[in-house]
């Protein structure tokens, strides 16, 4: 009988009712989809590398090395010799290792030498591996392997020329306009770094560096000379390697061996530990973010209770023809509480539906342009508690008017006293 | 369930028997209004607004309560229909002191046995014509009953009711209460009040919004409605010249010793 006349009271007032449940779903969409976005923005953050059991470079701090070699962000620092990689490379407990070398950029974007072992040992998000979708990896001298971003921010496609430069800014710095590469293959988008990057061998790096050091000669011959051979890879040195082990639980054994390596001071990292340390930097902002969609979903329960309140003074006449008829006072009080927790579960319906049909639909968008993988339809256990949560803080901000509407009907009886 | 209906047609008996006397109240028959040695105040601690030795309708009487407004006449209504209780006194509707019951008890009672018509704002704005009279049957399954075997059903005895106060046809019923003149809502008012014929109608200043024509036919429509029944009506206005159709009044201010008081003062 309630439930009726409660579900009767809020057609009438259909105009403040539809915007109270619009603005209680818009703030239940926003915490959900900031609760999602928030939720797979770690993971896929935490999935940046996987696969990938220690990372190794010069002796630096672990986020240093973490940044600069996945993330490129912050410069290398100092390298590695190749000796050390060759000597680390064969320890036994050591299935593969990926040779990595950072410090020239490409209008903006890193460039990255490597080996054909980055293609084949890479992964990322759920052991996903990187995958090419047009052309093919280098195999030749000046052959670039394009991630998805630089290809399509710059324009590139298979076959395309570009010169690449030293350092990092935007032109970088003493271009090396004397050697061009041509784009080999384009990779597809991983949602990480690598989509940002350049792909080259570490035999072109060497190649490229190789004449500054010669051109300072004055002698052209001995520049020439050395422009024709390839740099010996004894004298090369490397940025980092990624290394993957033959068991896992080898892993700290094998950090040991690398931090205490006799030949040069190395640092070994765990990638999945020192994600965890990255993303606890990043934490604040995941807090703040948090409270911004909370605070929405509070201005949207105040909607409701400025809307309910308002509405007390002109149902007091209505509550005391239903007290004539027969409504007890606790009568009174269920009415108006069920109104509000009908329009809070009506809300949490709504904005929950809007972001289960909105999210594949932006799914896409958000995979090509932020990065974001954002899967599952169904909500999550942690999405169900903020809806029940939502309804739950939605039905007590009834409680209010519901209250004050049932001191009235007590002290108003049938008639409305003013 | 047998003996409920039993229960139920014995009451049926009862009241075609009180029927039959309208007007003429026996020493022994149970008082519908019983008041003794009231006082009421709506502090405590205050002087008593309400000071009422002795008042006795008896069934079938159609009683015209006149008194000024302001008075405390609609404090005397709310404590016969027990949402008020008086702090000292008995307030017997029905042979049943009210003081005796729980608050949801006398919500209960309000709503089986008295129906209540006000001077403006009766309806609920959220409900049509035909919902609102329907109203007392929803909170009482014994008003539900009783209009059920007069009509058949709830609703058919509201349409019943409706058209006999004149107001019929289906765009009519459905419309809300907003869409009806003062007339119309306050006849709405009076069938809502008789469905599932309570024992009484207490009406408080129902004709103040309405013009002479439609006063009197309102007044002739709800005294016909309650003949029927021989229910007994309490009307309480202001207005003096409403007192000749009715078979007894009282002027509120001789029976109630504040009041007395106050003039004397």
């Amino acid at each position: 009988m309630i439930a009726v006349l409660a579900l009767r009271s809020l057609r009438h007032r259909r105009a403040t009712a539809a915007l109270t449940v619009l603005s209680i779903a818009l703030s239940v969409f926003l915490l959900l989809a900031i609760e999602r976005l928030r939720e797979e923005a770690r993971e896929g953050f935490a999935a940046t590398v996987s696969g990938t059991d220690l990372i190794v470079g010069a002796r630096t701090s672990g986020v240093h090395l973490l940044l600069a070699t996945v993330f490129h962000v912050g410069e290398a620092g100092s390298g590695l010799r190749w000796s050390s990689y060759r000597a680390l490379a064969g320890h036994p407990s050591v299935a593969w290792t990926v040779p990595l070398t950072l410090g020239d950029s490409h209008r903006g974007f890193r460039v990255v030498g490597t080996t054909e072992g980055f293609f084949e040992h890479y992964r990322y998000g759920r052991a996903v591996a990187l995958a090419i979708s047009s052309g093919r990896i280098f195999a030749g001298p000046r052959e670039a392997v394009l991630g998805a971003e630089t290809a399509r921010r710059l324009g590139y496609a298979p076959g395309s020329n570009l010169v690449l430069a030293h350092g990092s800014g935007d032109d970088g710095f003493m271009p090396h306009a004397d050697r061009p590469f041509r784009v080999s293959g384009i990779l597809a988008p991983t949602g990480t770094p690598v989509d940002r990057t350049v792909l080259v061998s570490l035999e072109d790096i060497d190649a490229l560096h190789a004449p500054e050091r010669i051109a300072q000669s004055d002698d052209p011959l001995a520049a020439a000379l050395m422009a024709a051979e390839p740099t010996a890879e004894a004298s090369r040195t490397i940025t980092a390697f990624l290394v993957g082990l033959r068991t896992r639980t080898s892993a700290l054994s094998m950090q040991r061996a690398v931090n205490t390596f006799p030949d040069e001071p190395l640092t070994a990292i765990l990638p999945a530990a020192t994600l965890q340390e990255v993303w606890a930097l990043v934490g604040v902002a995941e807090q703040a973010l948090r409270a911004v969609s909370i605070m929405a979903v509070v201005v949207g329960l105040a909607g409701m209770l400025v809307a309910l309140l308002t509405g007390i003074a002109e149902r007091r006449r209505e509550m005391a023809i239903l007290r004539s008829v027969g409504a007890r006072p606790s009568q009174v009080f269920a009415l108006v509480a069920g109104e509000a927790a009908a329009l809070t579960l009506t809300g949490v319906i709504v904005g929950a539906v809007v972001l289960h049909v909105a999210l594949p639909l932006a799914r896409p968008w958000l995979a090509s342009r932020i990065g974001l993988v954002v899967g599952g339809v169904w909500p999550s256990v942690l999405e169900w508690q903020l809806m029940a949560l939502v309804f739950v803080a939605g039905s007590l901000v009834g409680i209010l008017p519901a209250w004050r509407l049932y001191r009235h009907s007590v002290a108003d009886g049938l008639s409305v006293r003013t | 369930m047998p003996t409920s209906r039993s229960i139920e047609s014995d009451r049926e008996t009862l009241a075609f028997s009180r029927g039959s006397r309208v007007d003429q109240s026996l020493p022994d028959a149970t008082p519908v209004i019983d008041l003794s040695g009231l006082r009421f105040a709506w502090d405590p601690g205050a002087a008593p607004i309400l000071v009422i030795e002795s008042l006795r309708i008896d069934a079938g009487e159609r009683v015209f309560l006149q008194g000024a407004s302001g008075s405390g006449k609609s404090t005397l209504l709310a404590l016969l229909a027990g949402v008020v209780v008086a702090q000292g006194g008995q307030v017997r509707v029905l042979g049943t002191d009210l003081a005796d019951l729980s608050p949801a008890a006398r919500d209960r009672f309000r709503a089986d046995h008295t129906g209540m018509i006000f001077q403006m704002f009766n309806l609920v704005p959220y409900l049509s014509v035909l919902e609102n009279v329907l109203l007392p049957c929803d909170f009482s399954p014994r008003r539900r009953a009783r209009a059920e075997a007069r009509g058949g059903s709830p609703r058919a005895e509201a349409l019943r009711l409706l058209a006999s106060l004149g107001l019929d046809g289906p765009q009519l019923l459905a419309r809300q209460p907003a869409q009806l003149s003062v007339g119309q809502q306050q006849r709405v008012a009076a069938a809502r009040a008789l469905v599932g014929a309570p024992e009484l109608v207490i009406a408080d200043e129902p004709t103040s919004a309405l013009d002479a024509d439609r006063r009197d036919a309102f007044l002739d429509l709800l005294f016909r409605e309650c003949a029927r029944e021989s229910t007994t009506l309490l009307l309480v206005s202001h207005d003096a010249a409403l007192a000749p159709r009715f078979d007894r009044r009282i002027a509120f201010a001789d029976i109630n010793a504040t009041a007395v008081r106050s003039t004397a003062a």
